[in-house]
């Protein structure tokens, strides 16, 4: 009672602040500190499991594992670098992709709520088994169920593709390198992927745009700027710090959803290869920190904080 | 006078040729803004139907019989609608019970992240402590840190679960939690369920926008801390509140990651159970058509998806409304 008393105000106030983050601080260090700890112990050792009692014993194995990932097992680079590149085109067309969304659903027009709701619906319809079943319809909505099972044997959709080349081909012929071809043929591809994609980044944008002073605008329109000039000296550095926020989004959902966790967690679960399930984990952990870092300080460098 | 009469003419056609550029500048600016309105217009369609063009097809499906399934003529409305997909799609789903016992656990869940998440950012955002920047830079990782990393070791801890020795101290062998639904509750309860840092991020800036007046005239009026926080903060975060509540009740509804690393029963979680429903009923019901088997997975889809549409739509308005006022927007 009496140590009580001795503590000033701004002291009380303090220990009643961790009081309100004290669960979270137990929480974090309990399953993120300690789990992040013990991944990495599993990582540099093989682990053998003992049946009857539940435990398991691990024996330090050095590279082992690592090498195993990236010498031996079949598939993992693969996965790897598919996930990475796929994240790298997804990246940058989500993010503009819902700038340009959450400004076309900013400005007022009738039926705008309906359309937000329709917007926001991939956000729902994003779940693992849902969506499967979902470009499985998606198919079948290209002409019935009979002729999508037509077209599966038949390679896929012979039809579609043909169009495709052609117009690649046209390109070509005009001179067009072919390394933006790719590119852009892959982002046409993927374009139900990065509309669902990008629910909750045109939230972001929509919020941030709503939060630029109507003052700005009406000054750009005084000094006479277009709607173009006030896009990118206006508009754009205002959302820049967001851009951010919804990088890191991106980067992060699009590896969570990525094949190599599917990998881990295949690896983990049915094979009972904890170690190398680890190793998995880890590298492509720290592989999406070193793009989020790299990208993060590539776009700060640009950005222009307002406050 | 011939000279006044030819220079009113003068300026009279000077008018006119004034005028009439202003008439092509706006007839110009007219075609414009119509061609552009007309873009938008198709970019929203377009997208729009990309979005839904699934969701209209399984919904073709769910009501289309056998012969619909094969029938190339038919195309977004079956000839002979049937509601057989849907009674049989509930019966092997246990549909009723296995949505309530879903619905009960997703909400108390998502109360729960409410409440914490809330709390953690509320001691963020008003409370000086020392360490404060440090422990806010570690929500900021927990935001990044693809929760797969750490799935083996939540295996292992909640396999053999064992709180500073009490539960081998009194029962002799430590807990196995795998197959119920307490690992969720209690990584929930201490703040890191699913995407709870995004959550915590959320209220902090949202609470750190509120006007600090507030606060002080309830402490004023004698009002303690814990009394502000849940009487007065939480009800003027009502916009926060909202978007977090939205959020955690589809991906709490949504995941599987968790419910698949904890084992959780296919009898709470729903969405668990969809993946497994065409097997089920390839193996129950004989159906060995694959098509009309998808038929029925549609169906199913469609009866789980049907509660979150329906608390998805009830919030809609006040959900972007609030996304609009509340922190997201750092």
């Amino acid at each position: 009672m009496k140590k009580k008393k001795k503590l000033t105000l701004l002291q009380k106030r303090s220990l009643t602040g961790y009081l309100f983050v004290l669960p979270w601080v137990v929480g974090f260090l309990v399953f993120y500190v300690r789990s992040l700890v013990m991944t990495g112990q599993f990582a540099f050792s093989s682990m053998t499991i003992d049946a009857l009692k539940g435990g398991y014993t691990l024996d330090f194995a050095g590279l082992e594992n690592f090498r195993y990932a990236f010498t031996v097992h079949p598939t993992f680079k693969q996965e790897l670098t598919k996930s990475v590149m796929n994240m790298l085109i997804d990246v940058p067309l989500i993010t503009f992709f819902s700038l340009f969304m959450a400004m076309l659903l900013n400005k007022k027009f009738p039926g705008r709520s309906v359309v937000r709701a329709i917007f926001f619906l991939p956000i729902i319809l994003s779940s693992g088994a849902i969506s499967e079943a979902m470009n499985l319809s998606m198919q079948m909505m290209n002409g019935g169920v009979a002729t999508q099972a037509a077209e599966t044997a038949a390679t896929a959709g012979t039809a579609l593709a043909f169009d495709v080349d052609y117009l690649v081909s046209m390109f070509m012929n005009l001179g067009l390198p072919a390394s933006i071809l790719d590119y852009i043929v892959e982002a046409v591809a993927r374009i139900n992927d990065i509309i669902s994609a990008s629910g909750v980044q045109i939230i972001i944008f929509i919020a941030a745009l709503q939060s630029i002073p109507g003052s700005m605008y009406e000054v750009a329109k005084i000094e006479g700027a277009t709607g173009y000039e006030t896009f990118w000296k206006v508009t754009f550095p205002m959302v820049m710090p967001h851009i951010i926020t919804n990088v890191v989004y991106t980067i992060v959902d699009s590896f969570t959803e990525s094949t190599v966790v599917d990998l881990a967690y295949d690896v983990a679960f049915t094979q009972y290869n904890y170690g190398l399930s680890s190793v998995f984990s880890l590298v492509s952990t720290i592989i999406t920190c070193v793009i989020l870092v790299a990208i993060c300080g590539f776009i700060q460098k640009r950005t222009f904080y307002y406050n | 006078m011939q000279k006044a009469v030819a220079k009113t003419n003068y300026m009279q056609r000077i008018k006119a040729a004034a005028a009439n550029v202003d008439s092509r500048k706006k007839l110009l600016n007219d075609v414009k803004g119509f061609a552009l309105a007309l873009l938008k217009i198709a970019v929203l369609v377009g997208v729009g139907y990309v979005i839904l063009s699934p969701v209209i097809g399984i919904i073709v499906n769910s009501f289309s019989s056998n012969s619909d399934a094969i029938d190339p003529m038919v195309f977004l409305f079956p000839k002979n609608p049937t509601l057989e997909r849907y009674s049989l799609a509930a019966l092997r789903l246990d549909y009723l019970p296995t949505m309530a016992r879903d619905i009960v656990y997703t909400l108390t869940l998502t109360l729960l992240q409410l409440l914490i998440c809330s709390m953690v950012g509320y001691g963020f955002a008003r409370f000086d402590f020392p360490l404060k920047k440090l422990m806010f830079g570690c929500v900021v990782v927990m935001i990044v840190i693809p929760s797969h990393t750490i799935m083996l070791p939540l295996y292992m801890t909640f396999r053999e679960f064992d709180p500073l020795g009490l539960a081998s101290l009194f029962t002799g062998a430590p807990i196995n939690l795998m197959g119920t639904t307490i690992p969720m509750y209690i990584m929930t309860l201490l703040g890191c369920g699913v995407r709870s840092g995004l959550y915590i991020y959320i209220f902090n800036q949202f609470f750190r926008g509120l006007p600090k007046e507030i606060e002080e005239a309830a402490l004023v009026d004698g009002c303690g801390v814990w009394y502000t926080y849940f009487k007065i903060m939480l009800r003027n975060a009502m916009p926060s509140v909202i978007t977090v509540a939205v959020f955690s009740i589809v991906w709490q509804f949504n995941d599987t990651f968790y419910a698949k690393l904890f084992l959780i029963s296919e009898n709470v979680v729903i969405s668990k159970k969809i993946a497994s429903l065409q097997g089920v009923i390839a193996n129950q019901d004989k159906i060995l058509n694959v098509t009309v088997q998808e038929l029925y997975l549609d169906a199913g889809i469609i009866l789980v998806l049907l509660p979150v549409v329906l608390i998805y739509l009830l919030l809609q308005r006040y959900f972007i409304e609030g996304v609009e006022r509340s922190g997201i927007v750092g």
